[in-house]
């Protein structure tokens, strides 16, 4: 299910880093050694053996992360971005493995067209990448996709990312549907007619700059229907980037009943609201909008009791001149590849708001498992998927330093905390920073 | 490990000199507003002469660039604009390069090109002028975004009841109508609480946006409200704003019948005030809009004389009460 080019693997001794791996119960100052992508040793003295020594010391080595929500834009806008640009910018995010959306053009909804997709990936892909599907033809919501097909040829999960399956009839064929392909349905949970023409939250903010509202519950009411609907048919489902109270409400109401679902929120939704959107830069419009700090603080309680179980960038690169424009024309949408992991670090782990062994396990071992990946570890015998962080480097994001081809993020000229040194992805070093 | 590197120079704007614009009644302090209307009030001294223009902003450019059709805001910033010498040049959406898809950077970039002093807009889009503030080296003033702020139209209103009244602090003004759509209710509003009176917001449920109270007013569906404030403000009925299948009322014609201000609703002495252009038996009955109570044409001079002040503010900043005063005198 994840594609990526050949390799030569890099043999390394990791000396002197706190390796902290929430799954495995580790955190404690070891030495790491791979061999042919394999972690072999951990210990407190391991010979080098002739390996590439890295100097750990003053560093975290965790399990590298995991991204299940980007938009690589290929097929149909490569120039916003294309698989070696987001791979290489996930690279130096951190990341060993990532999941694009299937809403490009045209939309990923054919064996064909997702062929295609895993041809490039195995020719340029710097880190594993996997491709969503569309639930439904062109993604128009009327008719399913050949889920069996799709599989058959990777897709490593199912979308319709972007616009939701606005029928309750066709979400339910889907969900039935989709358990022949074993892979998860992963849903953009909106109510179109409530939603229509917002452009941010409905709230306080909205009422004073003017702009339509897409209100909370444009996005709960679907939450609800879709989790009703998967407890009905007894399938796991994915939800995209929350961004309500209300709908961390319902997710916790149904899992608490048993029902199989998996969630997943931005960094943005967790580290800012909708005051941010009084700047009237068009670099924090995104689809959910930003929503009231009673939104955040939720999100931020599910985050930590484990109901939001994945930390997703929903990265979405746009061309410079359609985000250079006026709020209401400006396209939804922001990039986060290459510094979720620092913006996390600064906003919520060093004010206490939430733990580093927390973010570090959202950002890896949780978005694998929800949609049946194999969580990265540093554990011997497991697949080299190592991360190195210095927690505590200052850096200025600026749009030169971006290895993504957009540059529409809301962190521009801003400070922050928390460096990726090191990505290890499949046993080969794909950054070094 | 990435080092400092240069920036691209339009990537994030290095700190701009010290460049005022009028963007939204939100960047006003009541000190920056009371400079304002008493300016205007020396201007409109100054018109009661026979030689209407003052020399004031001579050798000054003012460009007007309207995206929305309008009548009296383009008018009166031209017109404020000539009165006080300066130059002016107006460019309409409609005929001008934007028919060819010209982004709104590329058309400020291009008038930018002429250094003019002030750039006057107008735009149907929230944050526009930020927009031509950004790319420009001009001083802005919004004329109209979206529906976001007109916010010389709520200096005007504010000079408008302090005329009528001498005084603005402690009045109780309702506003009624489509607030959801008006800009000129969101830049009232904070001129008015910014002032000192109170504001009751009056309309169908729909066109009052949910969350508006946290800008210090009141709101309400009925009607009645209106009858214990000193001035009631009626707002346009945006037709050409309202959605096909919206549904935000059920008809125009029972919208008229349940809010619409009439003679009825109205006590004697009650000041009604209207920005114009007015749907005549929509939101406001003709015996109203023509009654001696409607200061309907003083909202339209207070526009120049106020509009007067906001460019001479713009332009010659410091304290502008003692060289409006002086300007006046060498006219």
């Amino acid at each position: 299910m994840l594609f990526a080019r050949d390799g030569r693997f890099d043999d390394l001794v990791i000396r002197g880093a706190r390796v902290l791996d929430p799954t495995e119960g580790v955190d404690a100052t070891l030495d790491v050694r791979t061999d042919a992508g394999i972690v072999t040793e951990i210990a407190t003295k391991v010979d080098a053996n002739g390996h590439r020594v890295v100097d750990g010391a003053g560093l975290i080595l965790a399990p590298a992360f995991v991204d299940p929500h980007v938009h690589l834009r290929t097929p149909g806008r490569e120039d916003e971005e294309t698989i070696l640009s987001g791979t290489r910018a996930a690279a130096a995010g951190g990341f060993c493995a990532i999941l694009a959306m299937p809403n490009t053009e045209p939309v990923v909804d054919s064996a064909a067209v997702l062929g295609a997709l895993v041809e490039r990936a195995r020719a340029e892909a710097e880190v594993p990448v996997g491709f969503l599907a569309a639930i439904s033809k062109g993604q128009r919501g009327a008719e399913l996709t050949e889920m069996v097909e799709l599989a058959d040829a990777g897709a490593a999960g199912f979308s319709d990312d972007g616009v939701p399956v606005a029928s309750a009839g066709l979400m339910r064929r889907a969900l039935q549907y989709v358990r022949v392909t074993g892979r998860r349905l992963a849903l953009h949970c909106e109510e179109p007619t409530l939603s229509r023409g917002g452009h941010m939250h409905e709230g306080a903010v909205s009422a004073e700059l003017g702009f339509a509202g897409y209100p909370s519950v444009a996005e709960s009411l679907m939450v609800e229907r879709d989790l009703a609907l998967a407890a009905y048919e007894g399938e796991p489902i994915h939800l995209l980037h929350l961004s309500a109270r209300e709908s961390v409400e319902a997710l916790e109401a149904a899992r608490g009943a048993g029902v199989a679902a998996t969630a997943e929120v931005t960094p943005h939704h967790l580290c800012l609201t909708d005051e941010a959107v009084r700047s009237l830069d068009s670099n924090v419009k995104m689809n959910p909008p930003l929503r009231a700090e009673e939104d955040r603080a939720a999100l931020l309680d599910g985050l930590r009791n484990g109901n939001i179980s994945a930390i997703a960038s929903d990265h979405a690169p746009h061309a410079r001149h359609e985000k250079e424009a006026p709020f209401e024309a400006a396209p939804f949408g922001v990039t986060g590849l290459e510094t979720a992991f620092a913006t996390l670090n600064t906003h919520l782990v060093a004010p206490g708001l939430v733990p580093l062994s927390t973010v570090l396990e959202r950002m890896s071992a949780g978005p694998a498992r929800a949609y049946g990946l194999e969580p990265p570890r540093v554990a011997v015998g497991a697949p080299a998927n190592l991360v190195l962080l210095d927690p505590n480097a200052s850096w200025r994001v600026q749009e030169e330093g971006f290895r993504s081809l957009s540059a529409n993020s809301w962190l521009l000229g801003k400070t922050l905390r928390g460096k990726v040194r090191m990505t290890v992805a499949n046993g080969r070093v794909v950054h070094e920073g | 490990m990435a080092e400092i590197r240069v920036m691209r120079a339009d990537a994030v704007p290095p700190d701009p000199p010290p460049r005022r614009h009028l963007i939204s009644i939100r960047d006003l302090s009541r000190d920056d507003v009371e400079r304002l209307l008493a300016t205007a009030r020396s201007f409109e001294r100054s018109l009661e002469r026979e030689m209407k223009k003052l020399p004031t902003l001579r050798g000054r450019t003012v460009v007007n660039l309207f995206y929305e059709s309008s009548t009296r805001t383009s008018s009166s910033f031209e017109l404020a604009a000539k009165r006080l010498s300066a130059d002016t040049m107006s460019i309409k959406a409609a005929g001008s390069a934007v028919d060819k898809g010209e982004s709104l950077k590329d058309t400020a970039l291009t008038i930018g090109a002429y250094d003019p002093d002030v750039i006057v807009i107008r735009h149907p889009q929230i944050g526009a002028p930020q927009l031509v503030a950004r790319f420009t080296s001009a001083h802005v003033v919004n004329a109209g975004d979206g529906k976001h702020q007109h916010p010389t139209q709520a200096l005007l209103d504010l000079y408008t009841i302090q005329e009528e009244f001498g005084r603005v602090e402690g009045l109780h003004v309702a506003i009624v109508g489509d607030v959801l759509h008006s800009r000129v209710a969101r830049s009232n509003v904070q001129a008015l609480v910014l002032m000192g009176a109170r504001v009751t917001l009056v309309g169908p449920p729909a066109l009052l946006p949910r969350g508006i109270e946290a800008l210090g007013c009141e709101t309400s569906t009925d009607i009645a409200a209106i009858g214990a404030a000193d001035v009631v403000y009626v707002l346009r009925m945006q037709r050409e704003r309202m959605e096909e299948g919206a549904n935000y009322v059920p008809s125009l014609r029972e919208y008229t019948a349940r809010w619409g201000v009439t003679p009825e609703r109205l006590r004697p002495g009650q000041k009604v005030m209207h920005p114009g252009p007015m749907n005549r038996g929509v939101e406001i009955d003709g015996r109203v809009a023509d009654a001696a109570d409607a200061l309907v044409e003083t909202q339209v001079r207070a526009g120049l004389v106020v509009r007067m002040a906001v460019l001479y503010d713009l332009l010659t900043g410091g304290p502008v009460g003692v060289q409006a005063a002086a300007a006046v005198e060498v006219a």
